[in-house]
């Protein structure tokens, strides 16, 4: 069975994450100021993902010093990413104590074919998924937590919102199937039946489903978990916007009352300028970030 | 008539906690605003980041409507929960409710690869009232109760320290009894309602 004792405290932690903001930062600065404003983490990393875009190159793990700077300064878990498949990133970030790693997407990946053997970790991670199938296959190898991809560092909502529907849709139309479609339907997705079947009779995943990737305003924020998204990472949408304190509480406040139109009006009022945006459909293939995992 | 029980839902695991609510016979409430306080028996504060939510709390000035509340009905936290209603918390300090006379460490077992599932073995008293036998817990990033006051009673410990502790209608547990499918802690809580 895929929940045992080591997969309960790793899905516990992100239990504890919901309703909540994850925010990426790059030093112990941004790191208080995220805290301060109520994030309920941080995510760890060396540029925010419009700067990789940005600046092209190779993107790899942070460097330690930094990811202990930032550890040291603040008491909300902290979680850091490491390339796709990079498991060695992945040991030396849960022998460094991080909290939770981001197997992630934004990252140059270092394999091509393979994700991280995820269960062979005492750390928790999360990885990424644009649909069901991805999902639940990162949820065999170990992910203890999905976040939908979207297109991260663009400032655009639209592939968050298109990942979040396409496995809320997913996850809806297996729970009317009969057992025998179910096999059928395991085959499609390429993932493992024992979690086929635990999504077509409980209708959700077994982990905590957030979602990341284009978040820019509290409107967005909202938008995501009125979708089904049960927290929200947002990336480059706070230190690349105008005033990011103001920012930040404000997408917080909108995570909290998502469903509270007065409440997302107060959280919208004076917060300067948001990030440049991306039109996604403009981005060359080779640019996107969401189309790295297997 | 089921007892209507809020869960604070300003962040956290304020679901799991509803869900184990209704497991134990109560009709859970999510609380998200002072308004929502009015029309319920008892408070869930649950686990998450209590930093998170003390922010939260300050945003929607609903630091005076739950010191209120808990003047005059029983609160239940567990984890942060159990954190913003102590005297005293460090590591680092911050600001609390002091509902119950604790001094309580955050975060004292280490980072989450420290968090762990323990089988406890409650006090006497705990099997009286709520069913007889070990408990098992869940500890994530959990903080300790390093001091206990004099009107604290302790209801189950774990290496020594207190986990489970009641003072007068209020009730504190640094694990996290609604991520179990056991009830009894959920049922205690009830009982004092």
């Amino acid at each position: 069975m895929f929940q045992d004792e080591q997969f309960r405290l790793k899905v516990g932690l992100a239990e504890m994450l919901k309703g909540g903001v994850i925010m990426d930062v790059v030093n112990a600065e941004q790191a208080l100021i995220a805290e301060k404003a109520g994030a309920a983490a941080v995510m760890a990393l060396e540029r925010v993902p419009s700067d990789i875009r940005k600046e092209g190159g190779v993107a790899r793990m942070s460097p330690v010093s930094k990811i202990r700077e930032i550890m040291a300064s603040v008491s909300i878990p902290v979680m850091a990413k490491a390339r796709i498949g990079h498991f060695t990133e992945a040991r030396i970030l849960e022998a460094l104590g991080v909290d939770y790693i981001d197997e992630s997407e934004v990252l140059t990946p270092a394999d091509e074919e393979h994700h991280i053997a995820k269960r062979d970790f005492k750390v928790p991670f999360v990885c990424g998924a644009r649909n069901l199938g991805e999902a639940l296959r990162r949820i065999a190898e170990g992910a203890a937590m999905i976040r939908t991809k979207g297109e991260a560092g663009s400032g655009n909502i639209v592939e968050a919102v298109r990942h979040i529907r396409t496995i809320v849709k997913e996850m809806k139309q297996l729970t009317v199937l009969g057992k025998e479609e179910l096999v059928h339907e395991a085959k499609n997705l390429g993932a493992p039946l024992e979690l086929v079947e635990w999504v077509a009779e409980h209708g959700k995943l077994p982990v905590p489903n957030f979602s990341a990737g284009g978040i820019a305003t509290p409107a967005d924020a909202a938008l995501v978990l009125q979708l089904g998204a049960e927290a929200v990472f947002v990336g480059s949408g706070i230190f690349k916007s105008e005033d990011p304190e103001a920012r930040a509480k404000a997408i917080i406040k909108a995570a909290t009352y998502f469903n509270d139109p007065e409440k997302l009006l107060e959280a919208s009022e004076d917060l300067g300028m948001a990030m440049p945006g991306l039109d996604v459909s403009k981005l060359p293939a080779e640019e996107l970030m969401q189309t790295r995992g297997w | 008539m089921p007892k209507k029980v809020g869960v604070l839902a300003l962040q956290g695991d304020f679901e799991a906690h509803a869900k184990a609510l209704e497991r134990a016979g109560a009709e859970p409430v999510l609380v998200r605003t002072a308004e929502d306080l009015k029309s319920i028996d008892g408070l869930v504060i649950p686990g998450g980041e209590s930093t998170t939510m003390l922010k939260l709390l300050d945003f929607m000035n609903l630091k005076d409507p739950l010191r209120e509340f808990a003047r005059e009905k029983p609160v239940f936290g567990t984890c942060a929960g159990a954190i913003l209603l102590a005297q005293e918390v460090r590591n680092p300090a911050q600001e609390s409710f002091g509902v119950i006379d604790l001094t309580v460490d955050r975060n004292a077992y280490g980072r989450q690869i420290d968090s762990r599932v323990a089988t406890i073995h409650p006090a006497p008293e705990f099997g009286e009232r709520a069913g007889a036998g070990d408990v098992e817990a869940v500890f994530i990033r959990a903080p300790i109760i390093r001091r206990a006051g004099p009107a604290v009673k302790v209801l189950a410990e774990y290496e020594g320290d207190p986990v489970l502790v009641e003072q007068g209608r209020h009730l504190v547990a640094t694990f996290h009894p609604e991520l179990t499918q056991d009830s009894r802690v959920h049922k205690l809580f009830l009982s004092k309602l």
